[in-house]
């Protein structure tokens, strides 16, 4: 039987870290990442755009630092500034996790999205998949 | 973030994700270990590719359904029941072979959810395969947010289901090709991509989704007359349907149960 038992102390890459954010301009809040579902994108009114650095913050593949654009209240764009290591026993947190929660919440105009349904999925599959980026990054 | 904890067990041909927000205690870190310990138990039982499972005796007929674990006669009651009130769009022996995997699945994630609910994680999500059990909440104030994956392109999100206790099922042939049958035609269905269902518990709405996508076209019909399900579906065609509970935000289909 494969088992990973892990409990984490803070919130670590990927998805999680994007509401962790704290703006580096006064302009727009926080909020804009998570706007409320209720059909308007600007319910507080206040939610415009801008630039937002998140903090950086240390997983166990190492350090994950990203900054969003948000636009017209909608995350816009994800660039990563700092990634663990592409070399290393879990490499793949780079390269597929990051950029897929990154896409994934920007389609959703969402920051928080905590699991995936989807048709059932193998094992093969599941390593390829959203959830396995969410696992991973919560990890 | 409060401490959380994260578990992840490879089981039942596919991936279960534990996801429990409550601070851990003793007492949860023993109720995950028996939740994960149950789900390896309900494979040896119910497994139709186990040639050892109870379910592979009793469909060789070297086993009889009084000899078998509890579990499994009240799950084929179960399968009885869905059957009749699906018009025979379930069943638990799709091919003319005893396989209820349709309904094991979902009533194990949510057993295995009450296991860690008895034990004092009041707050939790537990995903088997992309289906879904939530209770309580993500962190104070917030519901759970599952995404629902685009079966053309499973990096997207094509929809977002919220709320607190929820319970949220795909069936689709995304992965695994067409692989549900049809008990009215005995030929794979291949009407709809996927079909997603939300609902509070598990057991029902993964067992019910499975019916509706076996129902292919028609389960547009079926559902308009249970204003109780909520569905998402995505057609072979390519044409997208909510129920109207769902409102749109950012352009993304979103229910809040």
């Amino acid at each position: 039987m494969r088992r990973i038992l892990a409990s984490t102390g803070g919130t670590v890459a990927g998805i999680a870290l994007l509401i962790a954010l704290k703006p580096t301009h006064t302009a727009p809040p926080a909020r804009a990442a998570a706007p409320e579902p209720s059909g308007s994108t600007t319910s507080a009114g206040k939610t415009t755009g801008g630039t937002f650095t998140g903090k950086v913050v240390h997983t166990r593949y190492g350090p994950v630092q990203v900054k969003i654009t948000v636009r017209n209240g909608r995350l816009a764009k994800v660039k990563v500034l700092q990634v663990p290591s592409t070399r290393g026993p879990e490499p793949e947190i780079a390269r597929v996790a990051v950029p897929q929660l990154n896409k994934a919440a920007v389609a959703a105009g969402t920051a928080r999205i905590d699991t995936i349904s989807g048709a059932t999925y193998t094992s093969e599959g599941y390593r390829e998949s959203l959830q396995s980026a969410l696992d991973k990054a919560g990890v | 973030m409060s401490d959380a904890l994260r578990h992840v067990e490879h089981v039942m041909g596919t991936v279960f994700s534990f996801d429990v927000r409550t601070p851990p205690t003793p007492r949860i870190r023993a109720a995950l270990t028996n939740a994960v310990a149950w789900l390896h138990h309900v494979d040896a039982v119910f497994s139709p590719y186990r040639p050892d499972s109870q379910i592979s005796h009793l469909r060789d007929r070297t086993l009889t359904l009084d000899k078998c674990d509890p579990d499994v006669q009240d799950i084929l009651k179960f399968c009885a029941e869905l059957s009749a009130e699906t018009g025979g769009r379930f069943t638990a022996s799709p091919g003319g072979r005893l396989d209820p995997s349709g309904a094991v699945k979902g009533w194990a994630i949510e057993r295995a959810s009450d296991l860690l609910f008895a034990a004092g994680a009041v707050d939790h999500c537990v995903n088997g395969g992309g289906d879904v059990q939530t209770r309580g909440e993500p962190e104070p104030g917030e519901p759970w947010r599952i995404g629902v994956a685009d079966p053309r392109d499973r990096t997207r999100i094509a929809a977002v289901i919220e709320g607190r206790d929820i319970a949220v099922a795909t069936s689709g042939t995304a992965e695994r090709g067409p692989h549900i049958l049809d008990p009215a035609t005995g030929r794979p269905a291949t009407a709809l991509l996927s079909l997603t269902l939300a609902g509070r518990r598990l057991t029902r709405t993964d067992a019910l989704a499975t019916a509706a996508f076996a129902m292919g076209d028609e389960a547009r019909t079926w559902l308009a007359a249970r204003p109780d399900l909520h569905a998402y579906t995505v057609t072979a065609a390519g044409d997208v349907h909510a129920t109207p509970a769902f409102t749109t935000h950012n352009g993304v289909p979103w229910l809040h149960l």
